[in-house]
Protein backbone atom coordinates (compact mmCIF):
# COMPACT_ATOMS: atom_id res chain seq x y z
CA UNK A 1 0.00 0.00 0.00
CA UNK A 2 1.46 3.19 -0.83
CA UNK A 3 1.02 5.76 1.90
CA UNK A 4 1.82 9.55 2.37
CA UNK A 5 2.27 10.69 6.18
CA UNK A 6 2.96 14.20 7.25
CA UNK A 7 4.67 15.29 10.14
CA UNK A 8 6.88 18.69 10.82
CA UNK A 9 10.73 17.71 10.75
CA UNK A 10 11.11 19.83 14.27
CA UNK A 11 8.39 21.47 17.27
CA UNK A 12 9.48 23.23 20.12
CA UNK A 13 8.76 21.64 23.27
CA UNK A 14 4.62 21.58 23.86
CA UNK A 15 3.87 22.62 20.79
CA UNK A 16 0.71 21.06 19.02
CA UNK A 17 2.39 18.93 16.07
CA UNK A 18 0.01 18.24 13.56
CA UNK A 19 -0.14 14.92 11.61
CA UNK A 20 -1.47 14.04 8.14
CA UNK A 21 -1.78 10.57 7.00
CA UNK A 22 -3.12 9.21 3.53
CA UNK A 23 -2.82 5.48 2.63
CA UNK A 24 -4.11 3.85 -0.69
CA UNK A 25 -6.67 1.25 -0.01
CA UNK A 26 -10.07 0.55 -1.27
CA UNK A 27 -11.63 0.04 1.65
CA UNK A 28 -13.89 -2.46 -0.26
CA UNK A 29 -17.15 -3.05 2.05
CA UNK A 30 -18.03 -6.04 1.02
CA UNK A 31 -21.30 -4.65 -0.75
CA UNK A 32 -20.19 -4.05 -4.10
CA UNK A 33 -20.09 -6.81 -7.14
CA UNK A 34 -18.06 -7.19 -9.87
CA UNK A 35 -19.21 -7.23 -13.66
CA UNK A 36 -20.29 -11.30 -13.49
CA UNK A 37 -22.43 -10.19 -10.58
CA UNK A 38 -20.13 -11.77 -8.05
CA UNK A 39 -19.54 -10.02 -4.54
CA UNK A 40 -16.34 -8.45 -4.08
CA UNK A 41 -14.99 -9.63 -0.83
CA UNK A 42 -14.53 -6.90 2.03
CA UNK A 43 -11.38 -5.24 3.02
CA UNK A 44 -10.82 -2.05 4.82
CA UNK A 45 -8.12 -1.21 7.03
CA UNK A 46 -8.99 -2.31 10.80
CA UNK A 47 -6.58 -0.08 12.75
CA UNK A 48 -4.13 2.82 12.11
CA UNK A 49 -2.06 3.43 15.04
CA UNK A 50 0.17 6.02 15.72
CA UNK A 51 3.56 5.45 18.61
CA UNK A 52 5.27 7.98 19.55
CA UNK A 53 8.72 6.85 21.18
CA UNK A 54 6.73 3.61 21.52
CA UNK A 55 3.40 5.02 23.37
CA UNK A 56 0.04 5.01 21.43
CA UNK A 57 -1.06 8.44 21.16
CA UNK A 58 -3.36 8.16 18.64
CA UNK A 59 -5.62 4.93 17.28
CA UNK A 60 -8.75 4.85 14.78
CA UNK A 61 -10.57 1.88 14.41
CA UNK A 62 -11.99 1.86 10.69
CA UNK A 63 -14.43 0.37 9.14
CA UNK A 64 -16.25 0.17 5.74
CA UNK A 65 -18.03 3.30 6.99
CA UNK A 66 -14.14 5.46 6.18
CA UNK A 67 -14.16 7.13 2.41
CA UNK A 68 -11.48 4.48 0.21
CA UNK A 69 -7.79 6.25 0.23
CA UNK A 70 -8.53 6.90 3.66
CA UNK A 71 -7.13 10.15 5.39
CA UNK A 72 -6.55 10.73 8.43
CA UNK A 73 -5.85 14.06 10.31
CA UNK A 74 -5.08 14.16 13.89
CA UNK A 75 -2.54 16.53 16.45
CA UNK A 76 -0.13 15.07 18.99
CA UNK A 77 2.23 17.39 21.83
CA UNK A 78 5.58 17.64 20.91
CA UNK A 79 7.39 15.91 23.72
CA UNK A 80 10.58 14.73 23.21
CA UNK A 81 12.39 14.13 20.01
CA UNK A 82 12.57 10.43 18.66
CA UNK A 83 10.35 8.34 16.22
CA UNK A 84 6.48 8.66 15.34
CA UNK A 85 5.85 4.97 14.40
CA UNK A 86 2.82 4.64 12.09
CA UNK A 87 1.05 0.95 11.26
CA UNK A 88 -1.96 -0.54 9.86
CA UNK A 89 -3.86 -3.37 9.06
CA UNK A 90 -6.26 -4.44 7.09
CA UNK A 91 -9.07 -7.10 6.58
CA UNK A 92 -6.34 -9.53 4.54
CA UNK A 93 -4.24 -9.07 7.46
CA UNK A 94 -1.71 -7.13 5.57
CA UNK A 95 0.35 -5.13 7.70
CA UNK A 96 2.35 -2.40 7.04
CA UNK A 97 4.21 0.66 8.80
CA UNK A 98 6.40 3.81 8.41
CA UNK A 99 8.69 5.91 10.71
CA UNK A 100 9.24 9.37 10.98
CA UNK A 101 11.27 11.38 13.14
CA UNK A 102 10.88 14.67 14.92
CA UNK A 103 13.25 16.73 16.41
CA UNK A 104 11.73 18.57 19.71
CA UNK A 105 13.79 21.52 20.76
CA UNK A 106 13.11 23.36 23.54
CA UNK B 1 -35.35 17.37 8.43
CA UNK B 2 -34.21 17.70 11.97
CA UNK B 3 -35.66 16.30 14.98
CA UNK B 4 -35.75 18.84 18.35
CA UNK B 5 -34.32 17.27 21.13
CA UNK B 6 -35.89 18.75 24.42
CA UNK B 7 -32.87 17.98 27.58
CA UNK B 8 -35.41 17.30 30.08
CA UNK B 9 -32.96 17.95 33.30
CA UNK B 10 -32.78 17.67 37.29
CA UNK B 11 -30.69 19.68 39.17
CA UNK B 12 -27.15 18.39 37.30
CA UNK B 13 -28.57 15.09 35.60
CA UNK B 14 -27.66 14.79 32.15
CA UNK B 15 -30.39 12.99 30.95
CA UNK B 16 -30.85 11.66 27.25
CA UNK B 17 -32.68 13.90 25.17
CA UNK B 18 -36.12 12.82 24.11
CA UNK B 19 -37.78 13.52 20.56
CA UNK B 20 -40.94 15.92 21.02
CA UNK B 21 -42.88 12.44 19.02
CA UNK B 22 -41.70 10.44 22.47
CA UNK B 23 -40.77 7.39 20.81
CA UNK B 24 -36.85 6.75 20.03
CA UNK B 25 -35.38 8.05 16.58
CA UNK B 26 -32.49 6.09 14.90
CA UNK B 27 -30.17 8.89 16.45
CA UNK B 28 -31.26 8.01 20.34
CA UNK B 29 -30.89 4.69 19.76
CA UNK B 30 -27.19 5.11 18.04
CA UNK B 31 -26.58 7.27 21.07
CA UNK B 32 -27.66 4.86 23.57
CA UNK B 33 -25.87 2.08 21.86
CA UNK B 34 -22.23 3.67 21.87
CA UNK B 35 -22.94 4.97 25.00
CA UNK B 36 -24.09 1.18 26.49
CA UNK B 37 -27.30 3.01 27.88
CA UNK B 38 -25.44 5.97 29.60
CA UNK B 39 -26.87 9.16 29.24
CA UNK B 40 -25.61 11.60 26.79
CA UNK B 41 -25.16 15.73 26.58
CA UNK B 42 -25.61 17.55 23.42
CA UNK B 43 -23.18 19.45 24.26
CA UNK B 44 -18.87 20.48 23.54
CA UNK B 45 -18.92 17.95 20.88
CA UNK B 46 -19.05 19.94 16.92
CA UNK B 47 -19.18 17.61 14.14
CA UNK B 48 -18.63 18.87 10.77
CA UNK B 49 -20.08 17.45 7.52
CA UNK B 50 -21.15 19.53 4.72
CA UNK B 51 -24.81 19.99 4.25
CA UNK B 52 -25.12 18.43 0.92
CA UNK B 53 -22.33 15.99 -0.15
CA UNK B 54 -20.73 16.05 -3.61
CA UNK B 55 -20.92 11.92 -3.90
CA UNK B 56 -21.50 9.78 -0.91
CA UNK B 57 -18.63 7.89 -1.32
CA UNK B 58 -16.60 10.53 0.11
CA UNK B 59 -17.68 12.77 2.43
CA UNK B 60 -15.36 15.21 4.44
CA UNK B 61 -15.73 14.88 8.27
CA UNK B 62 -14.24 17.06 11.25
CA UNK B 63 -15.07 16.47 14.53
CA UNK B 64 -13.84 18.57 17.52
CA UNK B 65 -14.40 18.19 21.32
CA UNK B 66 -13.97 20.93 23.57
CA UNK B 67 -11.43 19.44 26.38
CA UNK B 68 -8.24 20.95 28.35
CA UNK B 69 -6.99 17.82 27.20
CA UNK B 70 -5.27 17.11 30.60
CA UNK B 71 -4.21 13.67 32.06
CA UNK B 72 -7.01 14.72 34.84
CA UNK B 73 -9.27 16.10 32.02
CA UNK B 74 -9.67 14.20 28.71
CA UNK B 75 -11.39 12.49 25.68
CA UNK B 76 -10.82 8.82 25.74
CA UNK B 77 -12.71 8.18 22.38
CA UNK B 78 -14.78 9.95 19.74
CA UNK B 79 -17.19 7.21 17.81
CA UNK B 80 -18.78 8.19 14.70
CA UNK B 81 -22.49 6.56 14.02
CA UNK B 82 -24.54 6.18 11.24
CA UNK B 83 -27.99 6.15 10.86
CA UNK B 84 -28.62 4.27 7.44
CA UNK B 85 -24.96 3.21 6.48
CA UNK B 86 -24.68 -1.30 6.46
CA UNK B 87 -22.49 -0.86 9.21
CA UNK B 88 -23.74 1.94 11.65
CA UNK B 89 -20.00 2.74 13.81
CA UNK B 90 -18.41 4.15 11.39
CA UNK B 91 -15.02 4.69 13.51
CA UNK B 92 -13.82 5.01 16.57
CA UNK B 93 -10.90 7.39 17.36
CA UNK B 94 -8.78 6.68 20.78
CA UNK B 95 -7.38 9.92 22.15
CA UNK B 96 -5.92 10.93 25.03
CA UNK B 97 -3.94 13.69 26.82
CA UNK B 98 -0.76 13.32 24.32
CA UNK B 99 -3.64 14.48 21.37
CA UNK B 100 -3.18 18.03 22.85
CA UNK B 101 -6.70 18.54 21.34
CA UNK B 102 -9.38 16.10 20.45
CA UNK B 103 -10.01 17.59 16.65
CA UNK B 104 -9.87 14.84 13.87
CA UNK B 105 -10.52 14.79 10.02
CA UNK B 106 -11.49 12.20 7.99
CA UNK B 107 -13.21 11.19 4.63
CA UNK B 108 -16.18 8.90 5.45
CA UNK B 109 -18.41 7.05 3.24
CA UNK B 110 -22.50 7.51 3.58
CA UNK B 111 -25.06 5.11 1.94
CA UNK B 112 -27.76 8.06 1.11
CA UNK B 113 -28.93 11.15 2.99
CA UNK B 114 -29.00 10.20 6.85
CA UNK B 115 -27.85 11.68 9.98
CA UNK B 116 -24.61 11.14 11.42
CA UNK B 117 -24.32 11.33 15.43
CA UNK B 118 -20.09 12.17 17.10
CA UNK B 119 -20.27 10.19 20.70
CA UNK B 120 -17.87 11.37 22.61
CA UNK B 121 -16.61 9.52 25.87
CA UNK B 122 -14.79 11.18 28.95
CA UNK B 123 -12.11 10.23 31.24
CA UNK B 124 -14.78 11.19 33.43
CA UNK B 125 -16.73 8.68 32.17
CA UNK B 126 -19.45 11.13 30.83
CA UNK B 127 -20.70 11.00 27.16
CA UNK B 128 -21.73 13.87 24.84
CA UNK B 129 -22.73 14.16 21.31
CA UNK B 130 -23.79 16.31 18.30
CA UNK B 131 -25.51 15.11 15.56
CA UNK B 132 -25.38 16.22 11.53
CA UNK B 133 -27.84 16.16 8.58
CA UNK B 134 -26.30 15.56 5.14
CA UNK B 135 -27.77 14.67 2.03
CA UNK B 136 -26.44 12.64 -0.27
CA UNK B 137 -28.31 12.60 -3.95
CA UNK B 138 -27.14 10.15 -6.73
CA UNK B 139 -25.20 10.38 -9.40
CA UNK B 140 -26.96 12.30 -12.08
CA UNK B 141 -25.36 9.95 -14.90
CA UNK B 142 -25.38 6.17 -14.16
CA UNK B 143 -21.14 5.43 -14.60
CA UNK B 144 -20.56 2.01 -15.95
CA UNK B 145 -17.14 3.04 -16.95
CA UNK C 1 -26.37 27.41 -31.26
CA UNK C 2 -26.29 23.89 -32.09
CA UNK C 3 -27.98 23.90 -34.90
CA UNK C 4 -25.01 26.69 -36.03
CA UNK C 5 -22.28 24.08 -34.92
CA UNK C 6 -23.67 21.17 -36.42
CA UNK C 7 -24.11 23.19 -39.57
CA UNK C 8 -20.89 24.13 -39.24
CA UNK C 9 -19.38 20.57 -38.81
CA UNK C 10 -21.42 19.25 -41.21
CA UNK C 11 -19.67 21.50 -43.50
CA UNK C 12 -16.23 21.48 -43.10
CA UNK C 13 -16.14 17.83 -42.88
CA UNK C 14 -18.49 17.32 -46.09
CA UNK C 15 -15.49 18.54 -48.99
CA UNK C 16 -11.89 19.77 -48.04
CA UNK C 17 -12.26 23.59 -47.06
CA UNK C 18 -10.11 26.06 -46.97
CA UNK C 19 -11.04 27.77 -43.57
CA UNK C 20 -7.66 28.91 -41.10
CA UNK C 21 -7.76 26.96 -38.10
CA UNK C 22 -8.75 30.34 -36.28
CA UNK C 23 -12.33 30.13 -37.95
CA UNK C 24 -13.60 27.69 -36.36
CA UNK C 25 -16.61 28.59 -33.93
CA UNK C 26 -15.29 28.09 -30.29
CA UNK C 27 -17.85 26.93 -27.62
CA UNK C 28 -17.62 28.27 -25.50
CA UNK C 29 -15.38 30.98 -26.63
CA UNK C 30 -11.78 31.35 -25.26
CA UNK C 31 -12.61 34.39 -22.89
CA UNK C 32 -15.81 31.57 -21.12
CA UNK C 33 -13.53 28.70 -20.41
CA UNK C 34 -13.50 27.59 -16.72
CA UNK C 35 -11.96 24.52 -15.82
CA UNK C 36 -14.34 21.55 -14.17
CA UNK C 37 -12.61 22.68 -11.08
CA UNK C 38 -14.88 25.89 -11.01
CA UNK C 39 -18.17 23.45 -10.73
CA UNK C 40 -16.60 21.53 -7.82
CA UNK C 41 -18.25 22.52 -4.08
CA UNK C 42 -15.57 24.73 -2.09
CA UNK C 43 -14.51 21.62 0.41
CA UNK C 44 -13.86 18.99 -3.29
CA UNK C 45 -11.90 22.61 -4.63
CA UNK C 46 -9.98 22.95 -1.20
CA UNK C 47 -9.18 18.99 -1.36
CA UNK C 48 -7.92 19.04 -5.13
CA UNK C 49 -5.81 22.08 -4.14
CA UNK C 50 -3.76 20.45 -1.63
CA UNK C 51 -1.29 18.46 -2.75
CA UNK C 52 -1.09 16.07 0.43
CA UNK C 53 -4.96 15.23 0.53
CA UNK C 54 -5.37 15.15 -2.75
CA UNK C 55 -5.75 11.12 -3.41
CA UNK C 56 -4.64 11.89 -6.70
CA UNK C 57 -1.53 12.21 -5.28
CA UNK C 58 -1.18 9.22 -4.19
CA UNK C 59 -0.52 7.80 -8.10
CA UNK C 60 1.87 10.74 -9.17
CA UNK C 61 3.81 9.97 -5.97
CA UNK C 62 4.03 5.89 -7.34
CA UNK C 63 4.48 7.09 -10.69
CA UNK C 64 7.52 9.05 -9.63
CA UNK C 65 8.69 5.89 -8.26
CA UNK C 66 8.26 3.85 -10.92
CA UNK C 67 9.87 6.25 -13.55
CA UNK C 68 13.02 5.52 -11.94
CA UNK C 69 12.49 1.73 -11.78
CA UNK C 70 14.43 -0.64 -14.05
CA UNK C 71 11.52 -2.06 -16.55
CA UNK C 72 11.41 -5.08 -18.76
CA UNK C 73 13.77 -6.90 -20.36
CA UNK C 74 16.06 -3.52 -21.25
CA UNK C 75 16.64 -3.13 -17.25
CA UNK C 76 15.83 0.25 -18.29
CA UNK C 77 13.90 2.81 -16.48
CA UNK C 78 12.12 6.14 -17.69
CA UNK C 79 14.98 8.20 -16.54
CA UNK C 80 17.64 6.81 -18.05
CA UNK C 81 16.41 7.80 -21.37
CA UNK C 82 14.45 10.87 -20.44
CA UNK C 83 16.44 11.77 -17.19
CA UNK C 84 14.36 14.20 -14.75
CA UNK C 85 10.88 14.48 -15.60
CA UNK C 86 10.73 17.63 -14.15
CA UNK C 87 12.41 19.13 -16.88
CA UNK C 88 12.12 16.51 -19.74
CA UNK C 89 8.31 16.11 -19.34
CA UNK C 90 7.19 19.82 -18.84
CA UNK C 91 4.79 21.05 -21.46
CA UNK C 92 3.97 16.96 -22.82
CA UNK C 93 0.87 16.56 -21.46
CA UNK C 94 -0.47 19.85 -22.42
CA UNK C 95 0.55 19.10 -26.39
CA UNK C 96 -1.28 15.67 -26.51
CA UNK C 97 -2.61 13.95 -28.40
CA UNK C 98 -0.53 14.07 -31.52
CA UNK C 99 0.13 12.88 -34.58
CA UNK C 100 3.19 10.55 -33.86
CA UNK C 101 5.99 11.21 -37.06
CA UNK C 102 6.79 7.74 -37.08
CA UNK C 103 3.78 5.84 -37.03
CA UNK C 104 1.50 8.74 -38.32
CA UNK C 105 -0.97 7.66 -35.52
CA UNK C 106 -2.82 9.90 -33.15
CA UNK C 107 -1.31 9.53 -29.63
CA UNK C 108 -2.06 10.12 -26.50
CA UNK C 109 0.18 10.27 -23.33
CA UNK C 110 -0.80 6.55 -22.25
CA UNK C 111 0.13 5.46 -25.91
CA UNK C 112 3.47 6.83 -25.42
CA UNK C 113 3.76 5.27 -22.05
CA UNK C 114 2.76 1.88 -23.42
CA UNK C 115 4.66 1.82 -26.48
CA UNK C 116 7.57 2.62 -24.29
CA UNK C 117 7.40 -0.27 -21.74
CA UNK C 118 7.11 -2.70 -25.18
CA UNK C 119 8.74 -1.25 -27.63
CA UNK C 120 12.05 0.42 -25.60
CA UNK C 121 11.50 -1.52 -22.20
CA UNK C 122 10.75 -4.56 -23.63
CA UNK C 123 8.06 -5.42 -20.51
CA UNK C 124 4.46 -7.09 -21.15
CA UNK C 125 2.20 -4.59 -22.54
CA UNK C 126 0.22 -3.13 -19.29
CA UNK C 127 -3.27 -2.74 -19.62
CA UNK C 128 -4.16 1.15 -19.95
CA UNK C 129 -6.02 1.36 -17.06
CA UNK C 130 -3.77 -0.35 -14.66
CA UNK C 131 -2.42 1.10 -11.61
CA UNK C 132 0.91 1.37 -12.96
CA UNK C 133 0.13 2.68 -16.32
CA UNK C 134 -2.32 5.47 -14.47
CA UNK C 135 0.50 6.35 -12.17
CA UNK C 136 2.93 6.74 -14.73
CA UNK C 137 0.19 9.03 -16.68
CA UNK C 138 -0.36 10.73 -13.88
CA UNK C 139 3.00 11.71 -13.06
CA UNK C 140 4.17 12.43 -16.33
CA UNK C 141 0.78 14.96 -16.35
CA UNK C 142 1.78 16.14 -13.48
CA UNK C 143 4.61 18.04 -14.52
CA UNK C 144 2.57 19.86 -17.09
CA UNK C 145 0.83 21.32 -13.89
CA UNK C 146 -0.07 25.10 -14.98
CA UNK C 147 1.30 24.80 -17.95
CA UNK C 148 -1.77 25.79 -20.48
CA UNK C 149 -3.21 23.52 -22.97
CA UNK C 150 -2.17 24.06 -26.79
CA UNK C 151 -2.33 20.78 -29.28
CA UNK C 152 -1.92 21.80 -33.22
CA UNK C 153 -4.78 20.59 -35.25
CA UNK C 154 -3.07 21.53 -38.47
CA UNK C 155 -1.51 19.16 -41.10
CA UNK C 156 -1.95 15.29 -40.32
CA UNK C 157 -4.07 16.57 -37.01
CA UNK C 158 -7.06 18.14 -38.79
CA UNK C 159 -8.89 14.95 -39.74
CA UNK C 160 -8.54 13.55 -36.56
CA UNK C 161 -10.02 16.97 -35.32
CA UNK C 162 -12.90 17.17 -37.79
CA UNK C 163 -14.04 13.63 -36.63
CA UNK C 164 -13.61 14.48 -32.74
CA UNK C 165 -15.79 17.62 -33.39
CA UNK C 166 -18.27 15.39 -35.39
CA UNK C 167 -18.28 12.97 -32.39
CA UNK C 168 -19.08 15.74 -30.12
CA UNK C 169 -21.98 16.85 -31.75
CA UNK C 170 -23.57 13.98 -32.83
CA UNK C 171 -26.35 12.58 -30.48
CA UNK C 172 -25.95 9.09 -29.48
CA UNK C 173 -27.68 6.77 -26.78
CA UNK C 174 -30.93 5.70 -25.64
CA UNK C 175 -31.22 9.46 -24.16
CA UNK C 176 -29.55 10.81 -27.89
CA UNK C 177 -27.66 13.39 -26.29
CA UNK C 178 -24.67 14.75 -27.94
CA UNK C 179 -22.03 16.38 -25.78
CA UNK C 180 -22.46 19.42 -26.71
CA UNK C 181 -26.10 19.81 -25.36
CA UNK C 182 -24.93 19.52 -21.58
CA UNK C 183 -21.10 21.17 -22.23
CA UNK C 184 -22.15 23.76 -24.47
CA UNK C 185 -25.80 24.36 -23.82
CA UNK C 186 -26.18 23.93 -20.57
CA UNK C 187 -22.88 24.23 -18.64
CA UNK C 188 -23.58 25.90 -15.04
CA UNK C 189 -27.20 24.70 -14.87
CA UNK C 190 -28.13 21.60 -12.13
CA UNK C 191 -28.76 18.06 -13.17
CA UNK C 192 -30.29 16.55 -10.36
CA UNK C 193 -27.97 18.33 -7.74
CA UNK C 194 -24.81 18.18 -9.98
CA UNK C 195 -23.99 21.21 -11.61
CA UNK C 196 -22.96 20.30 -15.07
CA UNK C 197 -19.44 21.20 -16.26
CA UNK C 198 -18.06 22.59 -19.52
CA UNK C 199 -16.96 18.85 -19.80
CA UNK C 200 -12.82 20.09 -20.08
CA UNK C 201 -9.96 17.37 -20.20
CA UNK C 202 -7.30 19.37 -18.81
CA UNK C 203 -7.44 17.54 -15.38
CA UNK C 204 -6.91 14.27 -16.28
CA UNK C 205 -6.02 11.28 -15.53
CA UNK C 206 -8.69 12.06 -12.21
CA UNK C 207 -9.81 11.42 -9.17
CA UNK C 208 -13.50 10.69 -9.54
CA UNK C 209 -15.38 10.29 -6.08
CA UNK C 210 -17.70 8.11 -8.27
CA UNK C 211 -14.82 5.51 -8.75
CA UNK C 212 -13.21 5.88 -5.86
CA UNK C 213 -9.55 5.80 -7.70
CA UNK C 214 -7.74 7.52 -10.21
CA UNK C 215 -9.13 6.83 -13.95
CA UNK C 216 -8.16 7.97 -17.19
CA UNK C 217 -10.07 10.51 -19.77
CA UNK C 218 -11.09 7.45 -21.56
CA UNK C 219 -12.65 5.93 -18.82
CA UNK C 220 -14.41 9.24 -18.01
CA UNK C 221 -15.88 9.33 -21.45
CA UNK C 222 -16.89 6.16 -21.28
CA UNK C 223 -19.02 6.60 -18.19
CA UNK C 224 -20.52 9.85 -20.19
CA UNK C 225 -21.48 7.35 -23.34
CA UNK C 226 -23.02 5.30 -20.17
CA UNK C 227 -24.99 8.14 -18.94
CA UNK C 228 -26.50 8.87 -21.85
CA UNK C 229 -26.83 4.50 -22.74
CA UNK C 230 -25.30 4.37 -25.48
CA UNK C 231 -22.62 1.55 -26.36
CA UNK C 232 -19.10 2.46 -24.75
CA UNK C 233 -16.52 1.71 -27.35
CA UNK C 234 -13.75 -0.46 -25.87
CA UNK C 235 -10.89 1.24 -24.41
CA UNK C 236 -8.19 1.99 -27.50
CA UNK C 237 -10.98 2.92 -29.76
CA UNK C 238 -9.58 5.20 -32.43
CA UNK C 239 -13.02 7.73 -31.38
CA UNK C 240 -11.31 8.36 -28.07
CA UNK C 241 -8.25 9.91 -29.79
CA UNK C 242 -10.39 11.76 -31.99
CA UNK C 243 -12.34 13.50 -28.94
CA UNK C 244 -9.63 13.58 -27.04
CA UNK C 245 -7.59 15.96 -29.76
CA UNK C 246 -10.84 18.10 -29.95
CA UNK C 247 -11.22 18.49 -26.12
CA UNK C 248 -8.15 19.83 -25.69
CA UNK C 249 -8.43 21.81 -28.46
CA UNK C 250 -11.51 23.30 -27.12
CA UNK C 251 -9.75 24.03 -23.88
CA UNK C 252 -6.83 25.99 -25.41
CA UNK C 253 -5.29 28.46 -22.78
CA UNK C 254 -6.98 25.93 -19.73
CA UNK C 255 -3.83 25.04 -17.47
CA UNK C 256 -3.45 21.18 -16.42
CA UNK C 257 -4.07 20.46 -13.14
CA UNK C 258 -3.65 16.64 -13.13
CA UNK C 259 -4.05 15.24 -10.94
CA UNK C 260 -7.91 16.43 -10.61
CA UNK C 261 -10.56 15.71 -8.14
CA UNK C 262 -13.96 15.17 -9.29
CA UNK C 263 -16.91 14.09 -8.58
Amino acid sequence: MASRIQVPAEARRGELVEIRVLIQHPMETGYRTDDTGRRIARNTIRTVTCRYEGVEVFRADLSSGIAANPYLQFTTVAEASGTLEFEWVDDAGVQESARHSIQVTG
Amino acid sequence: MRRRHFLVGVGAAMLLPQSALAQASPVDELIRAATHGAPARKARVKLDLPVLADNGNSVVMKVRVESPMSAADHVRSIRLLSERNPVQEMVTFHLGPRAGRAEIASRVRLAGSQNVVAVAEMSDGTFWFDVANVIVTLSACIDES
Amino acid sequence: MIVRVAALAAALSAAACALPAGAQERTPPLDKLQSGAAFLSPELRAQQLDDFANPGMLWVERGAKLWAAPAGASGRSCADCHGDARASMKGVAAGHPLVDRGSGRLVNVTDRILECRTERQGAPRPASESNEVLALGAFVAHQSRGVPVAVTIDGPARTHFESGRALYTRRVGQMNLACTQCHDANWGKTLFSERISQGHPNAYPAYRLEWQTLGSLERRIRACLSGVRAEMLPYGAPEYRDLELFLMWRAAGLAIETPGLRR
